[in-house]
């Protein structure tokens, strides 16, 4: 199956979880998020490119820099991912329940 | 209607739990999961009409489901087997999706009396990988549910390449 690329995907990684922490509190720009990890520029630069093709950042021109932010709308999606799951089996336990009722 | 069903998914774990109180007294609330006309009738939906193909409910046992669209077409089987089945108390089983990437979940539900006429289920759900639960998650699709057929169909076509 081929996967493609998704946020569920895109916090998998624990750097990436804490790129997300990072500019939850304010937009920064890549090297400032880079000064943050002890890993190397690109590696930060590809999580910083992943986070974005899935859309949970956003760039914004301010000048010559380029900064990310956090997109809340995205964000939002992935807290509620449990939701489907949860109430489809809430709909099928008021069922079950209703049903039930009449054996009593 | 309140929604009384939780769930429990801790992030990077390969498992989840799901809790619900019934109005119902324990015993009836294990008859739901142990008839298959029953399970039939709460397990369908205006989308999906389930169909339990085989149910031997015993220890050593075994099952096999079957969900067909509004047209007679079966959308998706599934089977597994039982490796612990008490009346009232519990049920231990497998459960896996035919053609599908989901792999085999094991399934504990423990069924507990609150009072007379209310009672607990937990259901503990173990899947084979982290990757395979958060996916399984993502996709309510997958055991029935509220989508169009034409829907289900597209991605369960998907599923099948």
């Amino acid at each position: 199956m081929n996967l493609r690329r998704d946020v569920f995907q895109a916090i998998a990684d624990p750097t990436r979880r804490a790129i997300l922490l990072l500019v939850a509190s304010q937009a920064m720009t890549a090297g400032a998020i880079a000064a943050n990890f002890d890993t190397a520029r690109p590696t930060v630069s590809k999580h910083l490119q992943i986070l974005t093709e899935c859309e949970l950042l956003e760039q914004e021109q301010t000048g010559r820099e380029i900064y990310y932010h956090l997109n809340a709308k995205k964000m939002k999606e992935v807290s509620d991912f449990l939701e489907p799951f949860r109430s489809m089996w809430d709909e099928r336990f008021n069922k079950l329940e209703t049903i039930m009722q009449k054996y009593k | 209607m309140e929604q009384k069903t939780k769930i429990a998914a801790e992030e990077g774990k390969h498992d989840i739990m799901i809790t619900r109180e019934f109005d119902l007294p324990v015993e009836l609330l294990f008859r739901a999961h142990a008839e298959p006309g029953i399970i039939e009738e709460w397990m369908s939906n205006p989308y999906a009409t389930a169909k339990v193909v085989e149910l031997e409910a015993r220890k050593l046992g075994g099952y096999q489901l079957e969900s067909t669209d509004a047209q007679g077409k079966v959308v998706f089987r599934s089977h597994g087997v039982i490796h612990e089945f008490i009346p009232n108390q519990k049920i231990t089983r497998t459960f896996e999706m035919e053609n599908t990437p989901f792999g085999v979940q094991l399934e504990v539900y423990d069924f507990q009396p609150l009072t007379e006429n209310t009672s607990k289920l937990h259901m503990h759900v173990i899947y084979e990988s982290v990757a395979q639960r958060d996916q399984l998650l993502k996709m309510p699709f997958a055991q029935g549910l509220n989508m169009a057929h034409d829907r289900i169909e597209t991605i369960a076509g998907k599923l099948k390449q």
